[in-house]
């Protein structure tokens, strides 16, 4: 049996999402910028799948400017705030449970001048609000912080922070990279009082290679890429319009049935989550209930590391993700886990599952048959006993 | 030797170290053995444990157990291989890159996971020695 459950990764492709862009490669395949008729036509492609994600997220057309995907957008977001606004202030504040795409364009800004400060978590992975509040200053001009965690699926509480932002005198532009929450979680830019957020299509059973930024009207932001100017200022270049378009018809299906899939993937999870508490010296990362994402399952294994556990379930058909070291070039656990204070022995030994609206009851009761007999065949060739951490 | 390295973050095991990594053929616990060493940390997130057999200076038995990742399981058990059957002598002399070759290479970064079990082995080797040296012929003069 083959079980994906790494759909915090990336998703299949809807067949309705394929179905809708096939034309756009071969037939409609003109460029958006050329009032010739194949041109309008990808011109109009690009608007109605505009029109498609902002409805979606309560925001305007004109708001939405599509990128190659999260990750730039969360870089055109944060350095293009930063750089307009560089003369109000140069102080920005984030987390530090945010995406590495948040992280290294910090870290980048630091190197250019620009102080910031990455906020602590509880050890569920909820933001310090009242830290926040003690390191707004007179210089700050960006907040940055994730809807979801990716990780461990904490909901930030991003409308608190909105409120917390919106309260203050001095404008603070407020950016959500919703790459893990979008299709999990209401985004309602109204309600969060985000001027930025960050989308994925390929998170949500759209294509790989596009998102979207949503930019709230008269939000000072300086483009950060240069070149061909298309039909999007910020983001130079031909669009990639079967990109878009697969995107906008993923928001469609995603919002026509958004509450279905929400209360299949709640339920789904929080029979893994049983199954697994079942299995002596396991923990549960994150938060249980309605302030976990209803994709997302942390746990972590003690006494055995997470690289071969991902093998080995692997071996067995099923596809997961590990918040191990040695999983990645840096040999260094997750510096979500590390921030919500595991300990790296532990850390090392942590699986993400992360769900879909395509896994079924089969797959659950199959991974649920699969996991333990695992877990126990890497307890019993470890030198490492579970009860020791 | 092949190193295969990519920028992209990718580790790319080959085919061999994988067959190891499903099928270890000397991964377990050893009742009664010669010397036990371990080496590692799991806080580092690897640990190493050798279990060897020695009669007459040759290591008639050898065992493993390993916190690791795929490399990880996959050296120890190639250490083991590559070791058993052999005297003491011949054990001193093997090489990190004897057991990174014998396994069709190993990712650059999963390097240390072959020195891990080559010091765990070191270490075991170094035990026999000193305790030979204590009970067999103290040293003169």
């Amino acid at each position: 049996m083959r079980v994906y459950l790494d759909n915090g990764t990336t998703t299949p492709v809807a067949p309705e999402v394929v179905e809708a862009m096939l034309p756009y490669f071969t037939e409609k395949f003109g460029h958006p910028v050329f009032p010739y008729s194949l041109g309008q036509e990808a011109a109009d492609a690009v608007e109605r799948a505009q029109e498609i994600i902002a409805r979606s997220i309560n925001a305007r057309p004109e708001e939405v400017v599509f990128t190659s995907g999260a990750t730039q957008a969360n870089d055109m977001a944060i350095r293009g705030v930063a750089y307009a606004n560089r003369n109000r202030g140069r102080h920005l504040i984030t987390t530090k449970v945010e995406n590495p795409s948040v992280l290294r364009v910090c870290e980048r800004l630091e190197k250019e001048g620009f102080r910031v400060d990455y906020l602590p978590v509880d050890a569920e992975g909820f933001v310090d609000t009242a830290e926040l509040e003690k390191r707004l200053s007179d210089e700050t001009i960006l907040v940055s912080v994730a809807n979801v965690n990716d990780e461990i699926g904490t909901i930030e509480p991003v409308e608190e922070i909105g409120e917390i932002l919106r309260e203050r005198q001095r404008k603070i532009y407020f950016h959500v990279n919703a790459a893990a929450g979008y299709g999990r979680v209401e985004v309602d830019v109204k309600k969060i009082g985000a001027d930025l957020v960050s989308l994925s299509a390929h998170k949500i059973h759209g294509p790989k290679g596009v998102g979207a930024l949503y930019v709230a009207e008269g939000t000072p932001i300086e483009p950060v890429y240069f070149g061909y100017i298309s039909l999007f200022n910020l983001r130079p270049g031909t669009e990639n319009i079967p990109g878009i378009v697969g995107f906008g018809r993923a928001v469609e299906l995603m919002m026509e049935n958004f509450e279905r899939d929400v209360a299949h993937m709640t339920r789904l999870r929080d029979r893994l989550i049983s199954g697994f508490e079942e299995i002596p010296h396991t923990l549960i990362n994150g938060p249980r209930g309605k302030k976990r994402s209803p994709a997302n399952v942390s746990c972590s294994f003690k006494g055995l590391e997470g690289e071969s556990m991902m093998l080995h379930l692997d071996l067995n058909g099923i596809s997961v993700a590990t918040g191990s070291a040695c999983s990645t070039t840096k040999l260094e656990p997750s510096h979500v886990l590390t921030a919500i204070g595991l300990k790296a022995a532990v850390a090392h030994g942590t699986i993400r599952f992360t769900l879909s609206r395509y896994n079924t009851e089969e797959e659950i009761d199959y991974t649920l048959s699969v996991v333990p007999r695992v877990v126990e065949q890497l307890r019993r060739i470890s030198p490492v006993k579970p009860e020791q951490l | 030797m092949t190193v295969e390295y990519t920028e992209r973050g990718m580790l790319k095991y080959s085919e061999k170290l994988l067959e190891r990594f499903r099928n270890p053929k000397h991964i377990g616990e050893m009742e009664n053995p010669t010397v036990v060493a371990e080496e590692g940390d799991p806080q580092c997130g690897d640990m190493f444990r050798l279990y060897l057999k020695i009669e007459d200076d040759r290591i008639v038995d050898a065992k493993f157990l390993s916190f690791g990742c795929a490399a990880n399981i996959a050296t120890g058990d190639m250490t083991v291989e590559l070791v058993k059957g052999k005297t003491v002598a011949e054990a001193e002399r093997l090489q990190i890159k004897e057991i990174a070759d014998a396994l069709g290479g190993l990712p650059l970064i999963k390097m240390h996971c072959a020195v891990l079990s080559y010091k765990t082995l070191k270490k075991a080797l170094a035990e026999y020695r000193k305790s030979r040296a204590g009970s067999v012929s103290p040293p003169q003069g």
